[in-house]
């Protein structure tokens, strides 16, 4: 009997594999696409020399002061110099060390919960008690630490601290505007539209502005509410129905039959969807969720029009130093960097749980 | 609604314009802090350090308050506003005094439920031009292309004068004050205009400076003034009369490192009367004898105070000009104190 062993297949011609049909297929498979690509270099060429050139090449990363900076270039001496001042803005120097513990916290309760099992009471009382630790060391006043008013707070710090706030608040209140716009009770269904829809209907930044301009002429004199209470206030409320609607568009997506099956369990409204609706209908927006998260962190500079310090405002506010005057390319250019980090981070994580939470595995 | 709004936030204002006649003075006292009211960002007048701390002329004029009010400079709380907020600001209390280059005009002094207490520099709009251009007056520069930021007043007083004075212009608007200095360095106009301040401080932001100037003509009157609410008269006064002593005690030659000196021995009787050597100056606001001398030492006199923050030694070098004192051709003047 004949035997024909397997032959090897034959490994496709040069032109078929490797980088160089790589570059045939996704760069140079029609004439359209050729003028694409070279018009996409170009673009390149044009912006990123000379880019590399100001921002390394040219730059000026030793010295103390704008004399060090002469000539073209970056100055990143400058980011150095007001480092303090883009990460925790008017808060008193001698007091940083308070800002950085509850940063350090917050990283250590991470590592925490990630890399040691179980104890899941502890995580969560934890959990709880660490915003209540982080106002009580920022704010002071009590135990012997000097009182640092909000309006000190700035730079990184308080567009973190506005962004957790506004994440962390306003995902429980989505939740239950998402629920009530579901219910089949009038009142609460068409107070939950009406929240919503007039919410979505006006601009952030009439929200914050009222907050901060037309608020305190109603208020007695000396009758002062925190404006970073009111920024938070306002911007909760604001992302509340953003979420509220992501979240409803996950209530669509579950089908007819888990409603019936958590009804043929005999399972309350509550359970119901506590247990079954909402995990499933959470996991499928995450995508929407972490985008709304995104843009919230991102308008959290619009609280610069109120008077109170972000990250990007204190680009303005160190720029206009008399020693460091024109100074505000290489600001921005470092804050668009920070801002990248934290979004960035942030959709990396919302890929992770994706998958973390995929439980169809098999499609 | 908008027409709503603005009614209710009329009748507010109204409200609260009535309500702040209660003594600012005793406020102030008793929080053992002056509340001040400052620009997120002008150099040399309010701006940050490194170290977050405020410094600036708006700035040291509310250091000197709080020396005359609370004996000490360093108690002034600066809440940064921006333009639209200034107002309302110090009409709601937030803060006691806003010193924040604000320009004092007729519609804001009579219509805001504020006053304005004297004017702390005297700015208008002027002109910037390459040196090399070899331009020495604004009347040269008939059929010049001139940048200028959109929306300001700036616009409209650039096409008064050009057209008082019979010459031909053409304007560049842009957005932003950053896009019309791109736009000046990168050629597109020979001139560059907006309040002189500014173009000291725009001047600086160049590569290179030196090839550039300011004209000597200013086209327009912007005389940046503190202010406090209407209505407390007292405390009106006290920021009134701060001001007028810094004057003063430049124009008698009492700066921070001699005061305690001419304090002990002076014999002019005006600089005796200041210093609190005699007569009683700020009894009748309130305050104790040694008031405005308590300014002089902490902060220093109003020529100091420029040098120090807007002069030709900073990196801003701006020239004393209308801001000398009448003695000096200028049009800083104190009434006497008396």
């Amino acid at each position: 009997m004949a035997v024909y062993p397997p032959k090897q297949a034959k490994e496709p011609p040069l032109l078929e594999r490797g980088p160089i049909a790589w570059v045939r297929h996704n760069l140079l498979s029609s004439p359209f696409n050729i003028i694409f690509t070279l018009l996409g270099i170009a673009i390149l060429y044009m912006i990123i020399p000379p880019f590399v050139k100001w921002a390394i090449l040219d730059a000026h990363f030793v010295g103390n002061s704008k004399a060090d900076c002469a000539g073209g270039g970056a100055c990143w001496i400058f980011i150095r110099a007001k480092l303090n001042m883009f990460l925790y803005g008017f808060y008193p120097h001698d007091q940083l060390w308070r800002p950085k513990v509850v940063i350090g916290t917050i990283l250590a309760l991470g590592a925490f919960a990630k890399f040691v099992p179980g104890l899941h009471r502890l995580k969560l009382a934890l959990i709880v008690l660490y915003p209540v630790f982080a106002f009580i060391l920022l704010h002071g006043g009590l135990f012997g630490l000097p009182l640092v008013e909000t309006a000190k707070w700035g730079g990184l710090l308080l567009t973190l601290v506005i962004a957790t706030v506004g994440i962390v608040l306003s995902f429980p209140i989505g939740i239950l505007l998402a629920l009530g716009r579901q219910s089949k009770l009038p009142i609460i269904k068409s107070l939950s539209v009406f929240y919503i829809e007039f919410v979505r209907g006006v601009p952030l930044i009439t929200v914050l502005f009222m907050a901060s301009v037309v608020l305190p002429l109603f208020f007695p004199e000396g009758v002062n509410f925190d404006k970073l209470a009111r920024a938070l206030i306002g911007i909760t409320l604001f992302e509340a129905a953003y979420v509220a609607e992501n979240i409803r568009s996950g209530f669509q997506a579950i089908p007819k039959g888990q409603y019936e099956a958590a009804d043929a369990l005999g399972l309350g409204y509550w359970q119901k969807m506590a247990l079954v609706i909402l995990p499933q209908a959470i996991k499928v927006t995450i995508p929407n969720l972490v985008g709304t998260f995104i843009s919230l962190f991102k308008d959290t500079s619009l609280v610069m029009i109120i008077g109170l310090f972000d990250l990007l405002s204190m680009v303005t506010v160190t720029a206009n130093d008399r020693d460091w005057l024109g100074m505000d390319t290489e600001g921005y250019v470092f804050a668009a960097f920070i801002f990248w980090i934290f979004t960035f981070s942030m959709s990396m994580y919302s890929k992770r749980l994706e998958k973390k939470l995929n439980t169809d595995k098999g499609k | 609604m908008m027409k709503k709004l603005l009614k209710l936030s009329a009748i507010a204002t109204l409200a609260t314009a009535t309500l702040a006649t209660a003594g600012t003075l005793d406020d102030v006292k008793k929080a053992g802090v002056l509340k001040c009211g400052v620009n997120t960002g002008l150099p040399g007048f309010s701006e940050a350090d490194s170290k977050g701390q405020w410094r600036g002329l708006d700035v040291d004029y509310c250091r000197a308050l709080a020396a005359v009010v609370l004996g000490d400079a360093s108690k002034v709380k600066y809440v940064p506003l921006n333009a639209k907020e200034r107002f309302t600001a110090l009409q709601s209390g937030e803060i006691d005094v806003l010193s924040r280059n604000t320009t004092d005009t007729e519609t804001r002094d009579t219509s805001l439920g504020i006053n304005f207490t004297g004017v702390m520099y005297y700015d208008g709009q002027g002109f910037m031009v390459p040196k090399a251009l070899g331009v020495k007056s604004a009347k040269e520069l008939d059929g010049a292309t001139v940048c200028i930021q959109a929306g300001t007043t700036t616009e409209l007083n650039l096409a008064d004068y050009f057209r008082a004075n019979g010459m031909k212009f053409k304007a560049i608007t842009f957005d932003t004050n950053d896009q019309v200095t791109k736009a000046f360095v990168s050629g597109r106009c020979d001139v560059l205009t907006t309040d002189a301040s500014g173009l000291y401080a725009t001047r600086t932001k160049l590569a290179n400076p030196d090839k550039y100037v300011v004209l000597p003509e200013i086209i327009s009157k912007e005389p940046l003034a503190p202010a406090v609410r209407h209505g407390d008269d007292q405390w009106f006064d006290i920021a009134k009369w701060t001001r007028n002593a810094l004057l003063t005690a430049e124009e008698k030659g009492l700066t921070m490192a001699n005061v305690d000196d001419a304090k002990a021995k002076s014999t002019d009787p005006e600089t005796r009367r200041l210093l609190g050597v005699e007569g009683d100056m700020c009894k009748n606001v309130g305050l104790d004898k040694e008031c405005f001398y308590r300014a002089i030492k902490q902060v220093g006199n109003y020529g100091e105070i420029f040098e120090r923050n807007v002069g030709v030694n900073t990196p801003l070098k701006i020239e004393r000009g209308l801001n000398a004192l009448w003695t000096k051709g200028g049009l800083q003047y104190s009434p006497p104190f008396r």
